[in-house]
């Protein structure tokens, strides 16, 4: 392929793809145009883009992740429509494989990760009782990273065209003979950039979580969303260097010809699977571990009891932890490796089972003897405990190794990744989402238009995915882009993509949800809407710059619950000066030049890539000898605050 | 209750699924395939139990907890744990995961080696490999081959001897076992019998590119006797494979079902034993040769 040819704006020619080119270069225009209306670019600089602060990253994290899932679910409908009816010609071979790889790719790496790292952003400072992250900066660099990480993905859609090897990506398909467009290029440089950003946050949350807890709160007194998120980022740390080192030999094999993945000399194909999966199986835990966090804390706070075995619950997130690591030949009992490597892998998932079964019997004695209220959080986890006690039957059904002979690759184990994603990671999202909602903003969501989004989703998500376990005992391959009548797959398929419709008109009215509350809902909610249990509901709604007025003093790991009922005193000692750090846009630019850097080697531009380069070095040695003390937040300027706040928190 | 409707409905309309299709998968046609879904029988009845003890028990306390059937100045107590519901619910999930591991690793070993009553049968040989979008089915034996359609005899051991010639596929035949990948680095073995005469459905499940969807096969199972002709047919009438002729199926694209005299095992043998690639010398060979059979 010439060097022209791969940089075609679009890839290919389609009317689709046309339409896509007026609409982002349309909303681009507006947006810049709108903001530039509303003389709002010094609002937007000064308050989010150059933000080092850990809610404001947090949000803006869970934005991008519902634009993503938009981007993402705007993917599914076009699969689901397109093998609605057999022998369909909606979309032909190479447009579905692009769609289902992107879909994928936005979903996990852009959308569910991007999610649990806004939640942990938003949450975790707050339920500790800190000011900040260990490294404000830091994380503000994290977001940025993942944020061109999203952008070089999506612009693959336009420009050059989009990977379409699957989000596993397997070799030799994804190598340099089979796959020759820019695809698989963009596939690793976007995942490689928002990689770093991942394993930044995984160092900065690890280092907040040990050094910067309120006094009184030992380890055994954290609130169990900390307990998760903990365990969540050690995890990343330990993961997420495979992945880089894998994407790495797979950038050495398209763009300088190496052979670690090729079919000749000596490359081994097979070394991807497995380096994929030593990443991946444990990612899928990253991705559930703080939803079972979020689930921990809105149960106890909606049954108004304290969460049963806690102890339990923490050896259980660390056993699954542990056992997460031992798992990954499971995603491929097929290749052949031998009756005995299948028979211990097969056990070693299966044992998964035991603690997640402990935390599913956990969550149902929490709501035992307990007071349930069925707000919108609560529907969802109520949901959750059904749902994804299926997906987990289901996951072991998949480890019976000589089972998985059948199942593997069809259109069952699709139903059940969604089925322990969907209803475990983003019902939590969304249930955390709409719980932390009045802490973020200071108003509360519609519950009734909630209801119906989630009454929507929950529907739309079983009619989706279960008629999927029936055709892929049928016989159903996944990633298949049609089917013929013959095979009978056509009735249960039209089904799927009826559910894939109400799922989508349930997150329309999620959607619809924020701007009918942004315009109805009463604002001077209180710092406490929801009679919860932790930390993050002892200050105001919304959370003022410094969290905190005075630093609380823990003696359990539900601090704010005894301060309400059993007269315990928070927040001992008085206001002081608060030291905070400042705000700055050197985040952005660096992640500027990685967006420079990736996109230039992606199309092997090479004095763009060293140019880009000698940017990164410069930010670095700029920030090597940049002095940035932060700032003092002064006693008054705090005591007014809290008085126009209402009281001292 | 809305939600206990719901549920109940669910699973009725699963058990109405599951008792009155006939899924591929759970409509075997040999030993192998009757062996997995057994085994999916068994995981299938272990799981719903699971389920439906965790719905009753979420249903009852839904029920006789929930906010508006108590008392409003009802405060729930504060229960740290018991040691023995703590035992109960250890002890329970690894019972089960006991007894289905003891399943799955002995259902597991029996798939990998030839079904039961055919072990001292010497297998029919069959080389399937894989290349962009299509099979290519060798018989060493019989000095033949044949592209995206296979016969073979009933009630004798075919060993599927599976690589491939590029990206990785997996070779499935769903009424006859379970999966195997085929890659081109290394070779993989597959004993399938077939007990009953008739067509059976087999493709490619591993996603490998534009023509994947079609990337289909046909089986043919025969009596000994109509098989043994079947093959004395072909000898006499089919066009010999050249090294050329071959060369030009494998350029990527869709063939019809071809039939030749001569097999590509001649000029471009299978990537087991010595002409593995990863087979670095005499001593290492063993890992290549010591599969079973
Ligand atoms: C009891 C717990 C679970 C067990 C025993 C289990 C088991 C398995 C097995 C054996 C596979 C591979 C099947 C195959 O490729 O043939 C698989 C695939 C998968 N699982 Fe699970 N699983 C469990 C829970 C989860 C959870 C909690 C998540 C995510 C939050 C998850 C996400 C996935 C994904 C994404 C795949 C498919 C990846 C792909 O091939 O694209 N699983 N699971
Ligand atoms: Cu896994």
């Amino acid at each position: 392929m010439d060097f022209s040819d791969r940089f075609s704006i679009p890839p290919h020619d389609d009317p689709m793809l046309y339409a896509s080119i007026v609409a982002i270069v349309l909303t681009s225009i507006a947006i810049v145009v709108g903001v530039t209306y509303f003389k709002k670019w010094g609002y937007l600089w000064n308050n989010w883009l150059t933000t080092v602060d850990h809610k404001r990253i947090g949000i803006m994290y869970i934005i991008s992740a519902l634009l993503m899932l938009f981007r993402g679910g705007a993917d599914a409908v076009m699969m689901r429509l397109q093998t609605a009816v057999p022998d369909n010609t909606f979309l032909d071979a190479q447009h579905y494989n692009e769609v289902f790889t992107t879909h994928g790719v936005v979903m996990i790496f852009f959308m569910a990760m991007a999610f649990i790292i806004g939640m942990m952003n938003f949450v975790v400072p707050l339920q500790i009782g800190a000011r900040d992250v260990a490294f404000p900066r830091l994380n503000a660099l994290s977001f940025w990273l993942y944020f061109t990480g999203a952008m070089l993905l999506n612009l693959s859609f336009v420009v050059g065209g989009s990977p379409d090897a699957g989000w596993t990506n397997y070799y030799p398909m994804a190598g340099p003979e089979f796959s020759q467009h820019v695809g698989v290029n963009y596939y690793n440089w976007a995942l490689q950039i928002s990689g770093i950003g991942t394993l930044m946050t995984g160092i900065n949350f690890i280092a907040t979580i040990i050094k910067m807890r309120a006094p009184g709160m030992k380890l055994m007194k954290m609130p169990i969303f900390i307990w998760a998120a903990l365990i969540t980022n050690l995890m990343i740390v330990l993961a997420f260097p495979v992945l880089t080192i894998a994407l790495l030999m797979g950038t050495l094999d398209r763009q300088f010809l190496t052979n670690f993945f090729t079919t000749s000399d000596g490359g081994m194909d097979m070394m991807w699977a497995n380096l994929f999966w030593v990443w991946g199986h444990p990612e899928v835990y990253i991705l559930i571990i703080p939803a079972f966090g979020i689930y921990s804390t809105i149960i106890a706070a909606f049954s108004e009891r304290n969460l049963y075995g806690y102890t339990s619950m923490v050896a259980s997130i660390l056993a699954i932890s542990a056992l997460s690591f031992l798992v990954w030949v499971h995603h491929f009992f097929t290749m052949g490796q031998g009756a005995l490597t299948n028979s211990i892998f097969s056990i070693t998932t299966m044992l998964i089972a035991v603690p997640t079964g402990i935390k599913i019997f956990n969550w149902l004695l929490t709501m035992w003897k307990g007071k349930i209220r069925f707000a919108t959080p609560m529907l969802y986890s109520i949901a959750f405990i059904p749902l994804f006690t299926i997906g987990g039957s289901t996951g072991v059904m998949l480890g019976m190794a000589s089972a998985d002979y059948q199942y593997h690759n069809t259109l069952f184990l699709v139903a059940h990744f969604h089925n322990v994603i969907i209803p475990g990671v983003v019902f939590a999202m969304i249930a955390g989402l709409i719980f932390y909602w009045p802490k973020m903003f200071g108003f509360m969501l519609n519950e009734r238009i909630g209801k119906w989004a989630f009454w929507n989703i929950t529907i739309g998500f079983c009619l989706a995915f279960f008629p999927m376990y029936f055709t892929g005992l049928n016989g159903q391959a996944r990633r298949m882009y049609t089917y013929s009548e013959a095979t009978g797959f056509s009735t249960l398929s039209m089904i799927s993509f009826i559910g894939t419709l109400l799922l989508a008109v349930g997150f329309v009215f999620l959607v619809y949800n924020i701007f009918y509350s942004y315009r109805h809902a009463p604002r001077n909610i209180g710092g406490d809407p929801w009679n919860a249990r932790t930390l993050e509901w002892a200050t105001h709604s919304p959370v003022p710059e410094y969290n905190f007025a005075i630093s609380p003093t823990v003696h359990s790991e539900e601090a704010f619950w005894d301060y309400k009922e059993n007269d315990y005193e928070l927040f001992k000692g008085k206001v002081e000066d608060i030291h905070m750090p400042n705000n700055s846009g050197w985040s952005i630019i660096f992640a500027g030049f990685f967006f420079a850097f990736g996109f230039f080697f992606i199309f092997h531009v090479w004095v763009g890539v060293i140019i880009a380069f000698l940017g990164i070095i410069g930010c670095l040695i700029y920030r090597s000898f940049e002095k940035d003390d932060g700032h003092h937040i002064h006693k008054e300027e705090i005591e007014a605050t809290e008085k126009e706040l209402g009281g001292a928190k | 209750m809305k939600l206990k409707g719901v549920y109940i409905a669910f699973f009725a309309i699963i058990s109405g699924f599951l008792a009155g299709c006939e899924l591929l998968v759970l409509d075997p046609k040999g030993p192998q395939a009757d062996k997995l879904a057994n085994v999916i029988w068994i995981s299938i009845i272990t799981m719903i139990v699971v389920t439906i003890v965790v719905l009753v028990m979420l249903t009852i306390i839904l029920f006789k907890y929930r906010a508006s059937k108590q008392d409003p100045d009802y405060k729930p107590p504060h229960i740290e744990g018991n040691k023995y519901v703590e035992i109960i619910i250890v002890g329970v999930p690894i019972l089960i995961v006991a007894f289905l591991s003891v399943v799955s690793v002995i259902s597991v070993h029996q798939v990998e080696t030839a079904p039961e009553g055919y072990e001292t049968d010497e297998p029919l040989v069959i080389y399937a490999s894989s290349s962009n979008w299509k099979w290519h089915f060798s018989y060493p034996e019989q000095d033949i081959e044949t592209v995206n359609y296979v016969f073979i005899p009933t009630n004798q051991n075919v060993e599927f001897r599976l690589y491939s010639h590029g990206t990785i596929s997996s070779f499935w035949i769903p009424q006859l076992a379970g999966q195997k990948y085929a890659m081109s680095d290394m070779t993989n073995y597959l004993n399938i019998v077939a007990e009953e005469p008739g067509e059976y459905f087999g493709r490619n499940a591993n996603f490998n590119g534009e023509g994947f969807a079609e990337n289909e096969f046909n089986v043919t199972a025969l009596p000994a006797d109509e098989f043994d002709s079947w093959i004395e047919d072909i000898q006499n009438t089919a066009e010999p494979l050249t090294e050329e002729k071959f060369e030009e199926l494998l350029e990527p694209g869709h063939l019809g079902h071809m039939t030749f005299t001569g097999t590509h095992q001649d000029f471009m043998p299978a990537p087991e034993g010595e002409n593995s690639p990863h087979n670095h010398g005499k001593s290492d060979s063993e890992d290549d040769s010591g599969h079973p059979h």
